[in-house]
């Protein structure tokens, strides 16, 4: 009878085939959480700091509750920022290239996965050599010809590149559709064209039909990339369309222009808590996007056949 | 439409046809290629070899040979020291994102309730980080270990620490979390290649009384060798190419400063080029799995 007792609660709390036991799975979600609040600390501690007062940032005994939820700062923030102009541009210069950067790529990954050609591998080695290479090395006289044809500051300077699958991290764009068209059953596409259909055809009838998930995943990842991006958009579009965040890198100067610092009080000077706001102003629509699209990004690799090979 | 079509093709070899309509899809590649790439590099490996001034006029060039690259790797105080110090914060970073990447995929691999909100959570910097983003969040202090970047006893530590530590372990300490974030991809790809492992050979190891620390080393980590070899790769890119990151910064304000000039960042960038090729081919011999030739 004593036995069996011990072994179910040796079972219990050390675990047995069936299950991982008590100590191992409370172990592992304490890690697990003590990990994610380090890995969101600079998030917390942004969204805290966003809602403090002048009088909770000088208060040494408020650190992680604010005495109040003061949204003063979002209020500057949101106008130094100049938001529902910035978010469309940036909506703009992130959403269109990324729409026909999926396009391409998806004629280049079919081009690759379905036919035989001489010179693919180098194909390859070049799509792996754009990666790589960084953009400084092919930004300047890109930036020089675009001056030239008046396009510096203009959503073309964007577009151009992407249109012709040189848009950013193509690359990766063009092995996504690779992999997943080499996945696909062929037989459809086989049975398509004894029938007499064009290559065209069956790409658009039955190959993107197919693809769907892949090219959700692309343009999901390449909206928020292109969001993020600041090297870029910073060489082409200054001067003319402006992002949110190449405006949250000029956030002092812009805040200074709105509030002179020699003619505004103490409590209307720049503090950390603004820049913090304007921060998480930038990062809100991503965040909101990622909350609701979580499945896509998280599963992505599963649904768009991306392996480790 | 179509049975012109198909009695036009009839007249070439089906192989030949086939390159054909192969060479069609990837055309506008290829012709990007040549003008967003190709003709760039080579241009910008051009103005490397001279002094580029852009006026009214236009762009004017005077050649001035390796002037350029002599300048940067023994005239320039600057760019050595951000070099040397990307090669060892690469060098740092790498090894720390593979591990806890493969750490978290390794939990996340594991059956247990609300996995799906630590995926989630893992996953979120890669939507947010940004250059500007990151930049503001370093300068409140908020990506460093809570409370250990500004304890004195750690200040005293760093003081005793010779020149060429300080500075990666100062870079560690400010920088941890940041480091941290660059691991959201990778966990996913991780987690990919683990469940590709198939559940059989755990059961057979088990059965032969291999312990789960064994069936690791044994089993888990050389199925992902492949893996890793890609996962670092990638990483190593994604620091190179971050736009925060100090070299890359350094030759952006040099392109518009006067006393740098667009030669002289043409020349800074194949030399960043090069390193990084560097950095990756040394990668590459490390990790890749030894091939099998003498089964």
């Amino acid at each position: 009878m004593r036995r069996p007792s011990l072994d179910t609660l040796r079972g219990f709390l050390f675990g047995n085939r069936a299950s991982y036991g008590v100590l191992f799975t409370a172990s592992l979600y304490l890690l697990l959480i003590a990990i994610g609040f380090v890995y969101l600390y600079p998030l917390l501690f942004m969204l805290v700091t966003s809602f403090k007062s002048m009088d909770d940032l000088l208060n040494p005994m408020v650190q992680w509750v604010p005495t109040q939820l003061y949204l003063g700062n979002y209020l500057k923030a949101y106008r130094v920022l100049d938001y529902p102009a910035k978010l469309a541009a940036s909506a703009l210069v992130s959403l269109t290239p990324s729409l026909i950067q999926a396009a391409v790529c998806s004629l280049v990954g079919y081009g690759l996965a379905r036919y035989r050609f001489p010179g693919k591998t180098l194909v390859f080695a070049l799509i792996l050599a754009t990666f790589i290479i960084p953009a400084q090395n092919t930004v300047i006289p890109q930036m020089l010809t675009y001056k030239q044809l008046g396009l510096l500051g203009s959503l073309w300077s964007m577009l151009l590149p992407a249109s012709l699958g040189q848009g950013y991290k193509s690359a990766i764009f063009i092995l996504i559709f690779f992999q997943t068209f080499q996945t696909l059953p062929k037989v459809l596409e086989e049975a398509a064209r004894l029938d007499g259909a064009s290559d065209l055809t069956i790409f658009f009838r039955i190959a993107l039909p197919a693809a769907v998930p892949a090219y959700v995943v692309s343009i999901i990842f390449s909206t928020v990339w292109y969001w993020n991006e600041t090297y870029l958009t910073v060489i082409f579009l200054e001067g003319g369309v402006q992002t949110l965040p190449m405006q949250l890198s000029k956030f002092v100067q812009a805040y200074e222009n709105l509030y002179p610092p020699g003619t505004v009080n103490i409590f209307d000077r720049l503090n950390e808590a603004v820049k913090l706001s304007g921060t998480f102003l930038n990062i809100l629509p991503l965040l909101l996007m990622y909350f609701v699209l979580q499945k896509w990004f998280v599963e992505s690799v599963e649904r768009a056949g991306i392996t480790g090979e | 439409m179509s049975v012109s079509a198909s009695t036009r093709s009839r007249g070439l070899r089906p192989s030949l046809r086939e390159a054909l309509s192969g060479y069609g899809f990837i055309l506008l590649w290829l012709i990007g290629f040549a003008l967003f790439t190709l003709v760039p590099l080579a241009q910008t490996f051009y103005y490397s070899l001279n002094t580029v001034t852009v006026g009214v006029d236009g762009i004017k060039l005077v050649p001035v040979e390796w002037g350029n690259y002599a300048r940067a790797l023994f005239t320039d105080p600057n760019f050595i020291e951000l070099l040397i110090g990307y090669a060892i914060e690469t060098a740092v970073s790498v090894p720390i994102i593979l591990i806890f990447s493969m750490l978290i995929a390794l939990f996340l691999n594991l059956h247990f309730k609300f996995k799906g909100v630590f995926r989630t959570i893992f996953f979120l910097p890669v939507v947010i980080t940004s250059g500007p983003v990151i930049q503001e969040l370093t300068a409140q202090g908020a990506t460093s270990i809570p409370g250990l970047a500004q304890s004195p006893a750690v200040a005293e530590f760093l003081i005793q620490l010779p020149g060429y530590l300080r500075n990666p372990v100062q870079y560690l300490l400010t920088s941890f979390i940041l480091i941290l974030w660059f691991s959201g991809v990778q966990i996913l790809i991780y987690l990919a290649s683990l469940q590709k492992i198939d559940a059989s050979i755990y059961e057979a190891a088990a059965i032969d009384g291999a312990s789960p620390w064994e069936a690791f080393w044994k089993i888990t980590l050389p199925s992902l060798s492949t893996t890793t070899l890609v996962i670092a790769i990638y990483t190593v890119i994604s620091l190179s190419h971050f736009s925060e990151n100090k070299v890359v910064k350094y030759i952006y304000r040099q392109t518009y400063a006067v006393e740098g000039g667009i030669g002289y960042a043409s020349a800074m960038s194949f030399i960043y080029f090069l390193v990084l090729a560097l950095l990756l081919a040394g990668l590459y011999l490390f990790l890749n799995p030894r091939p099998q030739s003498n089964a």
